[in-house]
């Protein structure tokens, strides 16, 4: 048996008229670190959003772990009730490019909301699962802060700490550096590398090339709503085969 | 000024004067607290309620906000007795105040909201949380933080509104003034007494509305 954890199949999304995802399929098993590049309006942060149900889609289907989310199974494809899919949103962790931590909470806050309402545990329970994450994304010190004494490095790794030890099936990453400052990109890259190194499930959008050329076990290019092209890093990277990826791979920084 | 005149008619009257401060804090106080109440269902109708309830909450509360608080209370007492809704002027101008300030918190409350950043809510929603959990323990507690100078503020023009109350003769302390000053005709004074104690009031307000802000307040 194949372990299916993501299945994205002829996925089209549109936003009035326009259609910016125009049939995306897209695979990943367990431990799968995946990438997508592509310039912006190429659709790859929509697709995240689909996956995450930030965003409606019209025709395809999503599985996670083999469960069809936010609609019912065609023939009669229905959107599922709010609160099937918040249990369903809950499946998937998402990190932002804008962090998003809540403000009136302590980076400790921000982590356990979502373990003592959503997961329900008692809270000594979700304080200690809390901490485990605050400590391996190296924040631990500062668990009592608050994001306004954060700098954006630190408030990002909250935010890593706080999607993920909701305990989700696939973590996705929605272009996590961009709002960075260039000397605190590294220290949430390597977070993101601890995480891969330890086999959690990662869909990741980005445009740090270096980066996903040494994280991810497979990269995919997205050009006008369509997968264009997709393989291991150094195919991708080396020897594209379309013109448009040769053609954004020479004005993409390395 | 005739300082030991004005000491002697102010003490033969300080009953009189305190029970008209008396119904104008007691008035403006439970018009905040109901106000606040409709009003938080009305920035909520305006924000989360659907097409029909969000047009005739909106249609209500551009009616409000349009019409001046003197009229309203004029139409809460003669209007509302022409229908067949007898009230009595506290009753009429109590309902006039709750009106007027469920508006302003209305309106505040749906900016307040309005004004978060979207990426809240989807911070929210991808962990999982519902609707009510994310307005609840994520939406809420921002927007109030947001809305409380503007609130305080409703709070303090509540006060200073009440002073119209008079006109349909509620006897507040307004009322309670121009009836011991037309006993003593030292109407300077007795104004110039009322204008202090209603700074005073408004003053307090601000004040503990400040301290409030600063409680609340997040680090940074």
């Amino acid at each position: 048996m194949t372990n299916r954890v993501l299945e994205i199949e002829s996925l089209h999304k549109q936003f009035g008229e326009v259609e910016v995802l125009k049939g995306v399929d897209l695979d990943m098993e367990s431990g799968d670190v995946v990438s997508i590049i592509g310039s912006s309006g190429s659709g790859k942060t929509t697709l995240l959003r689909c996956v995450n149900l930030l965003e409606d889609f019209q025709q395809g289907s999503i599985r996670i772990d083999g469960q069809e989310i936010g609609y019912t199974p065609m023939p009669e494809r229905r959107r599922r009730k709010e609160a099937e899919i918040a249990r369903q949103r809950a499946m998937t962790g998402m990190v932002f490019q804008q962090f998003n931590l809540f403000p009136h909470m302590s980076a400790l806050g921000n982590v356990t909301l979502g373990l003592t309402k959503v997961k329900k545990l008692p809270k000594a329970e979700a304080v200690a699962v809390a901490e485990r994450w605050l400590e391996k994304v190296g924040m631990i010190e500062r668990r009592n802060h608050y994001p306004g004494q954060l700098s954006g490095g630190q408030q990002q790794r909250v935010a890593i700490a706080r999607a993920i030890a909701m305990n989700p099936k696939i973590m996705l990453f929605d272009e996590v550096t961009s709002a960075l400052d260039p000397e605190l990109v590294n220290e949430v890259l390597n977070v993101i590398k601890s995480l891969a190194a330890e086999g959690m499930t990662m869909l990741l959008v980005t445009h740090e090339m270096k980066f996903a050329y040494e994280v991810s076990r497979r990269v995919v290019f997205m050009n006008q709503g369509r997968i264009e092209e997709q393989g291991a890093p150094a195919d991708v990277f080396r020897n594209p085969r379309s013109t448009r990826l040769a053609e954004f791979l020479k004005n993409a920084k390395f | 000024m005739d300082f030991g005149r004005f000491f002697v008619e102010l003490y033969m009257a300080r009953w009189a004067l305190l029970q008209g401060l008396g119904v104008t804090l007691v008035i403006s106080a439970i018009a905040i607290v109901l106000g606040t109440l409709l009003g938080i269902g009305v920035g909520l109708s305006l924000v989360y309620g659907g097409k029909v309830q969000r047009l005739l909450v909106r249609a209500a509360l551009e009616y409000v906000r349009g019409t001046p608080v003197f009229v309203l209370i004029l139409a809460c007492y003669y209007l509302l007795s022409q229908v067949g809704i007898q009230l009595t002027a506290f009753q009429a101008g109590l309902v006039a105040l709750t009106v007027f300030c469920s508006s302003h918190v209305g309106e505040n409350l749906r900016g307040a909201l309005l004004a978060l950043p979207k990426g809240q809510t989807e911070a929210a929603k991808a962990i999982g949380l519902t609707f009510r959990q994310t307005f609840v323990y994520v939406l809420a507690p921002q927007a109030l933080r947001q809305a409380l100078p503007a609130w305080i503020n409703t709070a303090a023009e509540m006060v200073k509104a009440s002073t119209l109350l008079s006109v349909i003769g509620v006897l507040e302390l307004m009322l309670a003034t121009r009836q011991v000053i037309s006993r003593n005709f030292l109407s300077l004074e007795f104004y110039l007494l009322a204008g202090i104690v209603y700074f005073l009031i408004s003053f307090s307000i601000e004040r503990f509305g400040r301290h409030v802000e600063r409680r609340v307040a997040l680090p940074s």
